[in-house]
């Protein structure tokens, strides 16, 4: 059963994949990206890591409804309703796209990798975690912390008077 | 917490459309403009399902079907999804133990099956509605996931059935009012009523909801209704105690906090102005988040304390 769901996820997500530079819209390419990640996230359910799939199906809808937003905003035709091809820089992108498929290929194949030691932890998602962050953790929440401070600060400062001038924004000076 | 079979999705989806209808009948009741006798406007949802599945679609020229489709059916699909993770007395249709992501990354699921009912009708009205829809999830989707995150940090546990059986002694809104709140606002939000009623505003002739007719708007509206429904159970499992109360089983005492909650939220939506998204960013992210942040910071110290 889980064997099934897997191998129909996988499908789900590479032929997804493929949608993206097959379809004519850019709607449907940035959503048919989307369900790629959303079975790539099922994927990760189906490995016991619950939290990483889920948050992955979180943030990459979330991305996606975003940079379907930005997309649409920066293409030439109204809208972005028209067909038109997804495909740009087709020699230079299979170019990139077959070294890169090879070189990770390759690192799969040749990687001597480690044989298991021991039983699978019973919280995956933890020991990733710890395994990943574990002495970083200090760093990556007082980072965190800054980053986000960063983020709001820059919002405030670009943004002071507000798009719409509102009567009770604070004047330009 | 038992999980039920997997035909479990059956009663937990009537009970939730139960609840939705219920929610719909309370809204028309409350609508004077829906009929001349009480009687009338408590059909009124009855007539108008029925009116809508006998009216012929209404099509739209170079409309994107599929995505438009897929945008519509969004909301009632999501509301379903919620569910899952929700329990009823003790029982539950799949005790996840990441639930309260799970109810998390289902509401961002919203984003996109707005924004593509907007969109695909290929209507300008719709496009904008779907773009606001957008702008008005920035807004809420922060304050939301740290409303959320309290009563998680308070049970040590991401699974619903935790959080719920964490509140044997005191229940969460006592102790997280603030996030409590908060959660009733994102649940107005993602559901588009109320002061959030902006990506289906008047101004912009029913925005999202300008285009799709016959049996498409019934299931839009429907999961208008079956989103506050879902949040409603939500909302009564992780601040209200879930099923605990005296003398009745849990899941009716689940029934009737969520029917209760499910009733505030009807009445209270129509009593308010709605918010345009700039207005809302500033509620939101100037008073909402900061006092959010504050509430999960006392409930993470006072986790803390008692060890």
């Amino acid at each position: 059963m889980a064997v099934v769901a897997f191998v129909v996820l996988a499908f789900v997500a590479v032929a997804s994949g493929v949608a993206v530079f097959t379809v004519d819209s850019m709607a449907r390419a940035t959503f048919a990206l989307a369900l790629s990640f959303v079975a790539v996230g099922g994927e990760l359910f189906l490995l016991d890591l619950g939290y990483l799939g889920v948050a992955t199906v979180l943030m990459m809808v979330m991305e996606m409804a975003l940079m379907a937003v930005f997309m649409v905003m920066f293409m030439m035709n109204p809208g972005g309703l028209m067909p038109m091809s997804m495909l740009h820089n087709r020699r230079g992108a299979v170019v990139v796209s077959v070294g890169v498929f090879v070189l990770l290929a390759a690192g799969s194949v040749l990687v001597p990798w480690p044989a298991r030691r021991n039983e699978p932890p019973a919280e995956p998602t933890r020991a990733l975690g710890e395994a990943v962050m574990g002495s970083k953790m200090l760093v990556m929440m007082a980072v965190s912390a800054v980053l986000f401070a960063t983020m709001v600060a820059a919002l405030v400062l670009a943004t002071a008077r507000g798009r719409y001038d509102r009567a009770d924004s604070p004047e330009w000076p | 917490m038992t999980t039920g079979a997997w035909w479990g999705v059956l009663p937990a989806a009537g009970v939730l459309l139960g609840a939705a209808l219920a929610a719909a009948v309370l809204a028309g009741l409350l609508d004077p403009a829906g009929g001349s006798t009480l009687a009338r406007r408590a059909g009124r949802p009855v007539w108008e399902t029925a009116r809508l599945l006998r009216q012929r679609r209404r099509g739209v020229v170079a409309a994107d079907a599929l995505l438009w489709r897929l945008g519509l059916a969004g909301p009632l699909v999501v509301a379903l999804l919620m569910v899952v993770v929700v329990p009823l007395g003790d029982r539950v249709v799949a005790d996840l133990p990441v639930g309260v992501v799970w109810f998390n990354a289902m509401d961002v699921l919203l984003w996109a099956a707005v924004w593509l009912a907007g969109w695909g009708s290929n209507s300008a009205y719709g496009l904008v509605g779907g773009y606001r829809f957008l702008a008005q999830a920035l807004g809420y989707e922060l304050p939301l996931m740290f409303a959320l995150t309290a009563p998680a940090v308070a049970a040590s546990s991401l699974r619903i059935a935790d959080v719920v059986a964490a509140q044997r002694e005191l229940w969460f809104v006592v102790w997280m009012p603030v996030a409590f709140l908060v959660f009733l606002g994102a649940v107005l939000a993602f559901s588009m009523s109320g002061p959030f009623a902006y990506p289906d505003g008047r101004d912009v002739a029913g925005g999202v909801l300008a285009e799709p007719s016959g049996v498409d708007r019934l299931v839009l509206l429907a999961g208008r209704y079956a989103l506050l429904a879902a949040g409603a159970a939500t909302a009564v499992a992780l601040f209200l105690g879930g099923g605990s109360g005296p003398l009745l089983p849990g899941w009716l005492w689940t029934l009737v906090k969520t029917l209760a909650v499910l009733a505030a939220l009807v009445t209270l939506r129509g009593r308010m102005p709605v918010l345009r998204a700039d207005r809302l960013m500033g509620v939101a992210w100037l008073v909402a988040l900061p006092a959010t942040l504050l509430q999960v910071l006392a409930v993470a110290v006072l986790a803390v304390g008692r060890g």
